[in-house]
């Protein structure tokens, strides 16, 4: 398959890269790791008039924690994110998370950012960010602005990114002291989105008492959900069996998927239903175990 | 849509090329390079048959522009033996069995020789996880295994 024509522009600095996004606006896409766009592309459903390769700004390319934040720069593939000590030791969600994307060769060019640009609901990451709490930094001719995760994401394949704006970086704040996260996910072979998946990031003060939840479901709407109701009935309590059922409960309430060849809308919901539960687990274990 | 010239690296030798930006590099390889053993099976980069290693990493090439090649280096099948002798990744292949129509195989073998580059001492699991981007539907996935067992031991035995 061949892709309709473009005209390629390969900035080597941000503010390169913006200002050909102020020319070109809307008629312009940014060319990350290129594992959606190109498949679009290919597939017609996509036919920007202008390419903006942003694979020569090697200075988007970092994982690092600074001001209270762990910052993913735009340029990190999910491989680094796979392989980085940081993270398999201080962020295992984040870890759990990029393993389960497509397969280890679209990881070494697929980008964290990319991941949550493209505003996919079956993408991996828009679910890990909102249970992190995380935001995005866009740059545009106005100059820099932070937008939460949990509004980001306005419809499907729709974000809250101007045309004329090119997201930087990812801020994820450092959890504090008795925190954990994990992502499962359910996919019916390598390489293909989640049936369903959950991640979920707690954070465990004294005497057990859950001081911080958050939950997130992936491609069980029309958009990433950030599964409100359920964090509500985790926090402020002894994470219990019966707590965990009800934040269950309240998680497949939350989603809203369609039924389509991976399964019927109700398994769905019901998958929804169990992976939270088992995720709450495992993230209570991992907080218990200190990360 | 002006094309532009390229200038890459192929198994080692500087080439060069005028290439439309949206030309993809495996057709690039294949039409331009005239470098067949670089396959396009499934063109939605889920197979890996088009599997090449971008400076040392293996991608898909149907799901990369050739012009992003521009000034790095790619290795492609035919660069995998040297001076007349084959990689251990090949001769693996060849011993265990480890192609039956061999589709899948170049892609196969570039994705193991990577691999086996940052795991020398692999276990079947992990090789198993690494190879889980290239499909054989030849199902053979088990000589497959073996077959980058057996490079792995030749290449800790010192090639």
């Amino acid at each position: 398959m061949i892709p309709p024509g473009f005209e390629y522009y390969a900035p080597t600095s941000v503010h390169e890269a913006t200002a050909l996004l102020k020319q070109h606006g809307a008629e312009a896409k940014i060319l990350s790791g290129g594992m959606s766009l190109i498949p679009l592309m290919k597939l017609r459903l996509a036919a920007p008039r202008h390419i903006i390769d942003i694979n020569r700004i090697p200075e988007l390319a970092y994982i690092k924690e600074a001001d209270g934040f762990l910052k993913i720069g735009a340029l990190t593939r999910e491989s680094d994110l796979e392989r980085s000590e940081l993270i398999r030791s201080k962020y295992p969600i984040l870890t759990d998370t990029a393993s389960t994307i497509a397969d280890p060769l679209v990881r070494n060019m697929a980008t964290v950012a990319g991941n949550l640009a493209h505003g996919d609901p079956a993408n991996d990451h828009p679910a890990t960010m909102l249970a992190l709490g995380a935001q995005v930094v866009a740059v545009g001719p106005k100059g820099e602005r932070r937008i939460p995760v949990s509004s980001f994401f306005t419809g499907i394949l729709s974000t809250a990114l101007n045309p004329d704006e090119l997201l930087t970086e990812i801020l994820i704040p450092i959890p504090p002291a008795g925190s954990g996260g994990a992502y499962i996910k359910m996919e019916r072979k390598v390489g293909d989105f989640a049936t369903a998946a959950v991640a979920a990031q707690l954070t465990i003060g004294a005497g057990g008492i859950c001081e911080r939840a958050g939950i997130g479901l992936t491609n069980a709407g029309p958009t990433p959900i950030k599964a409100e109701k359920a964090e509500g009935v985790l926090r402020g309590k002894k994470i219990d069996d019966e707590a965990i059922r009800q934040a269950a409960q309240l998680a497949s309430e939350a989603s809203d998927p369609k039924s389509d060849l991976r399964g019927s809308a109700e398994y769905k919901r019901d998958l929804v239903r169990v992976l939270t539960a088992r995720v709450i687990r495992r993230a209570l274990e991992r907080a218990r175990n200190g990360r | 849509m002006a094309n532009r010239k390229i200038h890459v690296k192929v198994n080692g030798t500087p080439m060069e090329a005028e290439v439309e930006p949206r030309l993809l590099l495996v057709h690039c390889i294949r039409d331009t390079f005239q470098l067949t053993g670089t396959h396009i099976g499934c063109d939605t980069s889920h197979c890996g048959a088009c599997t090449v290693l971008l400076d040392g990493k293996p991608i898909k090439s149907c799901t990369f522009f050739a012009i992003q090649a521009d000034g790095r280096s790619i290795t492609t099948v035919e660069g995998l033996e040297q001076n007349g002798t084959l990689h251990p990744v090949q001769e693996g292949f060849c011993q265990e069995h480890g192609l039956q129509c061999g589709f899948c195989t170049p892609g196969m073998m570039l994705t193991a020789a990577a691999f086996l580059k940052e795991n020398p001492k692999p276990t079947e699991q992990s090789i198993r996880r690494a190879i889980s981007g290239n499909l054989c539907r030849c199902t053979g996935y088990v000589n497959i295994v073996k077959a980058i067992q057996y490079a792995a031991a030749k290449l800790a035995a010192g090639g």
